[in-house]
């Protein structure tokens, strides 16, 4: 069997045309002032669903998940939730809670109170606020840190406050802004999978905003790319890297190698692409994309092989000169220049202790490529 | 200070260390010297003062210049000085006990005081609020609007409330003008009168400690007390108004203490009857030349203002003590 990248659980309501929608944006516009924060935005999320928001500072992400929290209305459009129009609900009365960027922990109480802070909103009596407390700190690993005061505890652990008080009420759908943004690399990959044992465990609609594209790609079942208050493209992770459906996508996730030409020849998916100065790319992933049409060729880093002869089958194979080599333990990054000034980023793993083919600085190379390794794209 | 002069002495440690030893020994003597000013200046402008008030207030009135005994002096030596020591008594402060002038008129005080304190209090914080809420362009402009006041004297500002509430005034000119009311209202020489006063004047000193408060705050633990189920006048009540506290706090002391002690308001705004400690000072002193007995109901009012600080700090202190 044959599948984009990893298949990580056996969990795709998206493909199923009978699955009813848990969150949905319909042709949402919000405007603050003369700017546009979200433009005419259109998103699907299904319930018990790991969904990221992801883009760059200021592309309308944030904006999103407070018209959910309903913190923000939108100026046009409506958002609905488990079928039902959120307009004009106010935060209180919300099916959904956030974890906030800064934490939002409330300084003058403890971390039990923090967490119970939204229990006793709804009236729940005393023992059960008690024991879903207590759950809800063993849950997070901090029993021991109950009596104490938000300052009193390292970033970590208030970050798990956060997170414990969010989801304290199990919420329909759990908002997550930038929620490891404030954490170190080290503690950010363990707490990675944290949530998302979490959010396997509790059966929680999880809604994540980030501008980390690994954070994204690590946690979520679905990717939304946000881009100047639209978006560019829903899909899963393997298939934003594979299949980007754009050259922002493809540009903004990861890195990628473009080249710029036109179809020369094209037959069933297959195709011939003219990418100027005598470069002619054969690849299988054209798509439709008939004969003339002007389209860009992207090829992730990892897919590009490096040596110094030609390989003899390969289908594609550019000559070119190291530029640059960057050894990174795992892995080598090699920038080859082509021999029309382009400069091509390969990476190959270091699977071996021992390199066969010694390349260095000013080398002539070939760069080569399976024609199935890159993607052909028009927009 | 002295980090300053760690980086000097840093800065060149190999070309002379004579020198920079010096120069660090010189940087700490300055560094000592900043935190030596204040408490020279408070030694010299309420210390001894002080003292001065506490001794006169142990002596006895007499016709002379100054006029209370004993005005000690050293010319009799060490004995005659002791001699004049063995003079003091408390006995105006058992005067203060047996005339029911002076209880009446600290407890009018005190009560003046807490109710102004708790009116300003009323008054100031939705102004703070506002203030802290309000677009961060307009900030400095509303916080210059409140300190403006105090552009114009005290006491012209006081006396121009007269001119607003006594009985032809433009209060009651505008409240007949309009048909709310068809006999002028007796505010002025009333307790009415000083609470406005009181509120008035110290506005400012409530509203900038409660506004610094409330600024500093951050917007994210209100909405995250909604998301969490809390509607917004419950939210206030059980996050906005608990951590602003420190400035309530700050701003009833700031207004109650001055307050207390109050003596133009009165005596400008509350006409003759009013009994507050204050005017009762400076008939002693002014009207009786009785300098020992205002001496001793100045001590009173010291000590009443200093307990009720004192056992503020310390709680204070021991909430600290407690989060750390």
């Amino acid at each position: 069997m044959k599948s984009l990248g990893s298949i990580r659980r056996d969990f795709a309501p998206w493909n199923d045309p009978n699955a009813k929608p848990y969150i949905q944006f319909d042709n949402v516009t919000k405007k603050f002032g003369d700017f546009t924060a979200v433009n005419n935005l259109s998103l699907t999320i299904f319930e018990r669903e790991f969904f990221a928001l992801l883009g760059a500072s200021g592309c309308g992400k944030s904006t999103l998940l407070r018209m959910l929290a309903g913190f923000e209305e939108p100026t046009a459009g409506r958002i609905l939730l488990d079928g039902q129009d959120l307009r004009g609900i106010p935060p209180y009365r919300r099916p959904v809670n956030m974890m906030f960027q800064s934490y939002a922990l409330f300084p003058h109480m403890t971390v039990e109170n923090n967490i119970a802070f939204g229990l006793k909103q709804d009236g729940m009596p005393k023992p059960e606020i008690a024991s879903r407390v207590a759950e809800m700190l063993k849950l997070v690993k901090l029993e021991q840190f109950a009596k104490r005061k938000p300052h009193q505890l390292s970033g970590g652990q208030r970050q798990r406050v956060a997170l414990a008080r969010s989801v304290a009420k199990r919420p329909k759908v759990l908002l997550l802004d930038e929620p490891l943004g404030a954490l170190d690399k080290k503690l950010r990959e363990e707490t990675q999978f944290e949530l998302m044992d979490l959010q396997q465990n509790l059966g929680l609609t999880f809604v994540v905003v980030t501008h980390d594209q690994e954070e994204a790609m690590t946690m979520a079942d679905r990717i939304a790319i946000i881009d100047k208050g639209e978006v560019m493209q829903v899909a899963t992770p393997a298939e934003v890297y594979e299949a980007p459906g754009s050259r922002f996508v493809a540009g903004f996730v990861g890195n990628v190698n473009m080249f710029e030409g036109k179809i020369a020849r094209g037959e069933a998916g297959s195709a011939s692409i003219d990418a100027g100065n005598g470069i002619t790319i054969r690849t299988d992933n054209a798509g439709t994309a008939g004969a003339g049409t002007a389209v860009t060729f992207a090829i992730r880093p990892e897919k590009i092989k490096v040596s110094s002869k030609k390989p003899a089958e390969a289908v594609n194979a550019i000559e070119g000169e190291v530029y640059d080599i960057a050894y990174l333990g795992d892995m080598t990054v090699y920038h080859v220049r082509l021999d029309d000034g382009q400069v091509v980023r390969a990476s190959t793993m270091n699977a071996a202790r021992i390199t066969e083919d010694p390349l260095s600085w000013n080398d002539r190379a070939w760069v080569s490529f399976r024609p199935d390794a890159g993607v052909v794209l028009t927009r | 200070m002295s980090s300053a002069a760690v980086t000097t002495a840093s800065a060149s440690p190999t070309t002379n260390a004579g020198k920079s030893i010096l120069a660090r020994l010189g940087a700490a003597f300055v560094g000592r010297l900043v935190i030596i000013i204040p408490y020279v200046w408070l030694l010299f402008f309420f210390l001894i003062p002080f003292v001065i008030v506490f001794k006169i207030s142990l002596s006895q009135t007499a016709i002379a210049i100054p006029p209370y005994t004993p005005a000690l002096d050293f010319s009799g030596g060490v004995s005659g000085f002791l001699a004049q020591l063995k003079q003091l008594s408390l006995d105006n402060y058992a005067w203060l006990t047996q005339d029911a002038l002076y209880f009446n008129a600290y407890v009018t005080s005190v009560i003046i005081a807490a109710v102004s304190t708790v009116l300003t209090l009323l008054v100031g914080y939705p102004i703070a609020y506002g203030m802290a809420r309000a677009p961060a362009t307009i900030r400095p402009t509303l916080l210059m609007l409140v300190i403006l006041p105090f552009w114009t004297s005290f006491l012209i500002r006081v006396y121009a409330w007269i001119g607003i509430l006594k009985p032809e005034g433009l209060l009651n000119q505008l409240l007949l003008a309009t048909g709310v009311i068809h006999q002028p209202l007796i505010i002025l020489n009333t307790y009415t009168a000083i609470f406005i006063g009181i509120v008035y004047s110290y506005l400012p000193f409530m509203v900038l400690p409660l506004y610094s408060a409330l600024e500093k705050m951050d917007y994210s633990l209100i909405e995250a007390a909604k998301d969490l189920g809390c509607p917004p006048t419950s939210a206030f009540w059980k996050i906005t108004f608990p951590l602003s506290l420190p400035g309530v706090i700050a701003g009833c002391l700031l207004v109650f203490i001055p307050a207390v002690g109050e003596f133009v308001i009165p005596d400008l705004l509350g006409g003759s009857q009013t009994l507050m400690i204050g005017k009762t000072l400076w008939n002693e002193f002014f009207a009786n030349r009785d300098w020992p007995v205002s001496s001793a109901v100045a001590v009173i009012l010291l000590l009443l203002l200093i307990v009720p600080i004192m056992l503020f700090q310390r709680a204070q202190a021991r909430a600290q003590e407690m989060d750390r």
